[in-house]
């Protein structure tokens, strides 16, 4: 694939240097553990630009999932015999291993069956706090999963829904945050980077001036982590949720991390099974927390598997990763910009967004982008992106969305600039 | 082009998505009209039909969607007026059986026009939504004007 012009990276940051032997121009990281990657589709090789949706998965991780079965397979907490055991090691081994990724006690991290569960876990799970005309802030650029669950809890509480607006520059207009923020605000849930603007929030600030007026903070951090660093602590969070598939890892398994005080706040959503303490036919009492949100068999063998993506990411660092991501993206917006006639949202600072590039060509319908380019053997994202709110913000019905992980190239977006002039050509522009 | 795309985008497809037909409002009230949406990806569709005497004299559509699915619509808006309701809802109904079949023929009878090009889209199951926008709203349209003259929203997820 032809280069273009050089990388032009953001002031202050500067390229990966190639020193682990995988990595000239900042090209690409460890892309042979990857062995999807390998695969043609429709006789071209694999340009994989949906890392949003999921990223591709190591055969470390594949194997551990397979290696679970194989070896292993036993359900957890109940076995009294070997099997048993090592499954119960496995998905606490995870458990704690996630911790350690986010710099936080294993004992407040609850295994769910991904960001989405653990979104309604944390929404259903204040329900009883709450009181009709309490007020819920969200923002306008919320992933319908942390929307959603909002929606339907101030529906059934009688709760008042208010959203922290975006800018024309696609950031959060904090010049609202004060009134926003009254004495009513319960819970402030944001999005930690915004799966279609790019828009990296301001977290810490926002959570602090949530506490300031009391309210519980809550983060979707499905799109950060994995892609850059995140401590629970810095981020100020009382609660925080990601899902392993958007992280190098399986499918299937998410997270809550929250403070003690947080997670002692909330009641269990879905009961039975292991969750619980002691019942008897009239009653029941609960686990300690975090068995107390686990109810039901948990999915093993994907909780099996994490560690070795978290094992992976860690190898790479997440500053060589984050860097990375930064440089696909400045040439990605550079690029972009240069096609003539898109319209890319967000900022355009790649220091200031994750690794995706949201854009929309008024001749190309997304759609009919998505497929010229998967003809091509190009993967990228067309649609609403779970963000129908947002879109509508920004005027269009659907967008096209590329998205970066560790093995993506320039090459790659050199293949995306190709394609989204390929598609032209079919449409006559 | 390659992969299968000079089947779903067919110079005859590329010309309704280039010019559709059925853009210009009704020339009075529509008798007729439904909104139909597909929720997995955001496209919206409106439709408004006239009648009189018995068969459908004029379609309006207005579509916010992809080359297959504004494609369909123009198809939709040259092929419907002159037909009475029931052949305009046999026609729509065929078509839907035809992109979930593996020949996806459309009967001669039916005069299906350059409709019969559209069944080409059901080789690729991620666009028969697409295609099925506009003759699932047609469907939603003709309920309303047969009931109680209420549309209720069509959606390809139905």
């Amino acid at each position: 694939m032809r280069r273009a012009k050089p990388l032009t990276a953001p002031a202050g940051v500067e390229p990966c240097d190639g020193q682990k032997g995988d990595c000239s121009r900042c090209g690409r990281i460890f892309a042979e553990r990857f062995p999807l990657l390998e695969r043609t589709v429709n006789g071209r090789p694999l340009v994989y630009l949906d890392n949003a949706a999921t990223t591709q998965k190591p055969g470390a991780v594949i194997a551990a999932e397979a290696r679970y079965y194989r070896e292993h397979n036993a359900n957890v907490h109940r076995g009294m015999h070997t099997l048993g055991v090592e499954a119960t090691d496995l998905y606490e081994g995870c458990r704690t291993r996630v911790g350690r990724f986010l710099a936080v006690p294993a004992e407040r991290v609850v295994i769910t069956r991904g960001a989405t569960s653990a979104l309604n876990l944390v929404a259903g799970g204040l329900a009883a706090t709450l009181k009709p005309g309490d007020e819920i802030l969200v923002t306008e650029m919320e992933h319908h999963a942390n929307l959603v669950p909002w929606i339907q809890l101030a529906r059934r509480e009688g709760l008042v829904l208010r959203h922290i607006p975006i800018t024309a520059g696609g950031e959060l207009d904090l010049a609202r945050l004060p009134e926003l923020l009254g004495s009513r605000t319960r819970v402030v849930a944001l999005t930690h980077v915004s799966n279609v603007l790019g828009t990296i929030n301001p977290v810490a600030e926002i959570a602090a001036a949530a506490h300031r007026r009391g309210a519980l903070v809550v983060v979707d951090a499905a799109q950060s982590v994995g892609h850059l660093p995140v401590a629970f602590d810095d981020l100020g969070a009382d609660f925080l949720v990601f899902s392993a598939h958007k992280a190098y890892g399986p499918m299937g398994l998410g997270f809550l991390a929250g403070t003690a005080e947080a997670l002692e706040r909330l009641e269990p959503v879905e009961v039975g099974g292991e969750m619980i303490d002691m019942v008897t036919m009239e009653s029941a009492t609960w686990a300690a927390i975090p068995a107390r949100f686990e109810a039901g068999t948990p999915n093993v063998a994907a909780a099996a598997a994490f560690p070795a993506a978290l094992d992976t990411i860690d190898e790479a660092t997440l500053e060589r990763l984050r860097q990375h991501e930064i440089s696909l993206t400045a040439y990605a917006l550079e690029r972009l910009l240069a096609v003539g006639g898109l319209t890319i949202y967000g900022p355009r600072q790649a220091d200031r967004r994750g690794g995706l590039v949201a854009f929309h060509d008024p001749m190309v319908h997304p759609h009919d982008m998505a497929q010229l380019l998967d003809s091509l053997g190009i993967a990228i994202r067309a649609g609403h992106h779970c963000a129908q709110p947002l879109h509508r913000r920004l005027g269009v019905v659907a967008t096209s969305r590329a998205s970066f992980g560790m093995y993506n190239t320039h090459e790659d977006i050199d293949a995306l600039i190709h394609g989204i002039n390929y598609a032209r050509s079919v449409f006559g522009l | 082009m390659n992969g299968g795309m000079d089947e779903l985008y067919r110079e005859v497809i590329l010309d309704h998505h280039r010019r559709p037909r059925g853009q210009a409002p009704l020339a009075g009230p529509a008798d007729a009209r439904a909104e139909g949406k597909n929720p997995s990806c955001g496209d919206e569709l409106e439709l408004e039909l006239a009648c009189a005497g018995g068969a459908i004299t004029g379609a309006h559509v207005a579509c916010r969607g992809c080359a297959i699915a504004t494609a369909s619509g123009s198809i939709l808006a040259e092929l419907v007026p002159g037909r009475t309701p029931e052949q305009a809802r046999a026609l729509a109904e065929a078509f839907r059986e035809a992109m979930h079949s593996p020949d996806g023929v459309l009967a001669d009878a039916l005069d299906p026009g350059d409709l019969e090009v559209l069944t080409g889209v059901r080789k690729f199951p991620a666009r028969v939504k697409c295609a099925l926008l506009p003759w699932i709203t047609l469907l939603s349209a003709l309920d309303a004007q047969s009931g109680d003259g209420r549309a209720a929203p069509a959606t390809t997820e139905a």
